[in-house]
């Protein structure tokens, strides 16, 4: 299953980043995990939260500049060579990755990697066939109380 | 003759004529420049129109009874239609920044050139050039007047001339001390970087063999003179000119270096309200209108030259008669010099739709963190341009920046800010903020 990435547009300024934070925080939405990318101009940063679309409506309501893409959250197994056997699947298909990040929390004894690539559905559909398991639903990574 | 910081040296002595025959001569040239004007149908309607006839023209004051000409009438007429003569009389076109995309050009003749080359000779023979000199010219060659034009007064005047041109200030710092220039032509900002650049490489300038500077383009002060002078060791000397007319050499200091000598037998130069268009009083500032009393191809008739300074025709100390301009201190309008280069608000705006195809909101900043101009342009991101890919973000920027280096020439900092993010104005909006200081 592909799940639902916000990216939003970070001006180089002071507090930058605590805008949309704080906004988030305002609405009671948790962020499950996040990565920044910048440049000396600007930044985007990238979100995964239990409902895009509704933290996209709020933040847009604020005034920021937000879209949704749809990224892979992959599990790996957290171990010497975990990464690298994902990394050699998507190698041996030529998936192409535009970045990717990593989930804080981790499921069970794995570790979860954010995965932006070219084409989803393509990605999916190999990596299942090479027996990677992706992560299916984003309820796992909350903590009790959120 | 006290004063002169140099041995005084006229080059052409009709720039000794004394006032009285000076206005005979003007009178003379503005028939003939009025009938030479006539060729063009765009001022032959205007004459018609405002009743001028050469024949009743009497004095240097006729002038008030022309046309005006506006950049916007060049720009109406782009690219070469108020030309005077026919087009096979042409011997040079050079160009500079229009206020869209497009450049305004500037014709010659054989005559003008001629013309042009003599009024280059002038002021720089008044500021020092010498024939045994050797000049060092890092102005760029193209179609921006000031390479070409100061080239050709060199060589009018026998110096020799090393074509540095405009750029890599590391091969200007080696030419300069190996070739023992005496003499610099560039803009003031750039003779500034040059020195700066030169001490951070542990060389004095102050060593070198130069012993003037001959400075224009821009917008310039008595401090950075100051500054140039001692950082060089040598005279500095302004000189004002725009393409429009003739380019460099419609006006140089002199070895007073209190004020430019307008080249009178050849322009007639008004200085107006910019809003009534009445005359200031003497030694106020005002704008700059003038008139070429013997261009052949372009003549202009009253051009409004945008450019704030003031007259002074009191006696100068080195016996030219011509009235002296004071420095440019402003603009009337919103074009802003860029390392010299001419930038219009709306050649930006001409390059963002470009991009996208609608205006976005946007705000351009200067300032001059060294000595060197810097540009940024505030560009409020669309959301629908919004990607959360970098590459494309960056490449948004590059093309952003392309366009606006395609139609203006130069490199600005493109800054993507978020939508909103710019402050709006009621009417006239605010497109710039100068922090430069002085200019």
């Amino acid at each position: 299953m592909k799940i639902q990435q916000l990216s939003l547009f970070l001006e180089n300024k002071p507090r930058a980043l605590r805008v949309p934070t704080r906004i988030l925080a305002e609405a009671g939405i948790s962020i499950l995990t996040m990565s920044l990318a910048d440049t000396e101009q600007f930044g985007i940063l990238r979100l995964i939260v239990p409902d895009a679309q509704r933290a996209k409506g709020i933040l847009e309501k604020a005034g920021a500049v937000v879209n949704v893409t749809e990224v892979v959250a992959v599990e790996v197994p957290d171990r010497a060579g975990g990464l690298d056997g994902v990394l050699a699947v998507i190698e041996k298909e030529s998936l192409n990755v535009e970045y990717v990040y990593s989930f804080t929390a981790r499921k069970g004894d794995r570790a979860v990697l954010v995965f932006r690539f070219d084409d989803p559905d393509k990605a999916l559909r190999l990596l299942a066939a090479h027996g990677v398991a992706v992560v299916t639903e984003l309820d796992g990574f909350l903590t009790p109380g959120t | 003759m006290s004063g002169l910081q140099i041995e005084n040296r006229i080059w052409d002595t009709v720039e000794t004529l004394p006032r009285e025959r000076l206005r005979v001569l003007q009178t003379e040239r503005l028939r003939s420049c009025v009938r030479q004007a006539s060729q063009i149908p765009f001022y032959r309607e205007a004459l018609s129109r405002l009743g001028v006839d050469a024949d009743t023209i009497s004095g240097p004051e006729d002038v008030r009874r022309l046309p005006i000409t506006t950049k916007e009438d060049l720009r109406q007429y782009y690219p070469l239609d108020l030309l005077a003569v026919p087009r096979e009389k042409l011997v040079r076109i050079h160009g500079s920044s229009g206020t869209t995309g497009k450049p305004t050009f500037v014709a010659y003749t054989a005559e003008d050139l001629n013309l042009w080359t003599e009024l280059c000779a002038r002021f720089l023979v008044a500021g020092g050039l010498r024939p045994k000199h050797t000049v060092h010219i890092a102005f760029g060659y193209g179609l921006f007047t000031g390479g070409f034009g100061l080239h050709q007064g060199v060589e009018r005047v026998g110096a020799a001339i090393v074509p540095a041109a405009a750029g890599n200030t590391v091969r200007q710092i080696l030419l300069l001390k190996d070739l023992d220039a005496d003499v610099l032509i560039c803009t003031p900002s750039y003779a500034l970087n040059i020195a700066e650049v030169a001490r951070a490489e542990g060389i004095t300038p102050a060593d070198w063999s130069l012993k003037y500077g001959h400075f224009g383009g821009e917008p310039w002060t008595e401090d950075m003179r100051l500054r140039i002078e001692q950082e060089m060791g040598i005279l500095a000397f302004n000189n004002y000119g725009l393409s429009e007319i003739i380019g460099p050499g419609v006006s140089g200091e002199c070895a007073a270096r209190r004020g430019m000598h307008l080249a009178e037998d050849h322009f007639i130069v008004e200085c107006l309200n910019p809003d009534t268009l009445e005359p200031v009083a003497e030694g106020e500032q005002g704008e700059l209108v003038i008139t070429t009393l013997t261009k052949q191809a372009m003549p202009l008739l009253r051009y409004r030259t945008r450019d704030i300074a003031s007259i002074d025709t009191s006696p100068c100390p080195c016996g030219r008669t011509f009235a002296r301009m004071s420095r440019v201190v402003g603009r009337t309008d919103d074009m802003l010099i860029i390392r010299g280069v001419n930038v219009f608000p709306s050649q930006i705006e001409e390059a963002l739709l470009r991009v996208d195809g609608t205006a976005p909101h946007y705000l351009i900043e200067v300032d001059r963190p060294g000595t060197l101009d810097r540009v940024t342009v505030k560009v409020e991101l669309r959301p629908q341009d919004f990607s959360d890919r970098m590459r494309e973000m960056q490449a948004l920027r590059a093309r952003i920046d392309r366009e606006i280096h395609a139609i203006t020439g130069i490199r600005v900092n493109v800054e993507l800010v978020e939508p909103n993010s710019l402050e709006r104005f009621v009417g006239k909006s605010r497109r710039v903020i100068d922090h430069r200081k002085g200019t």
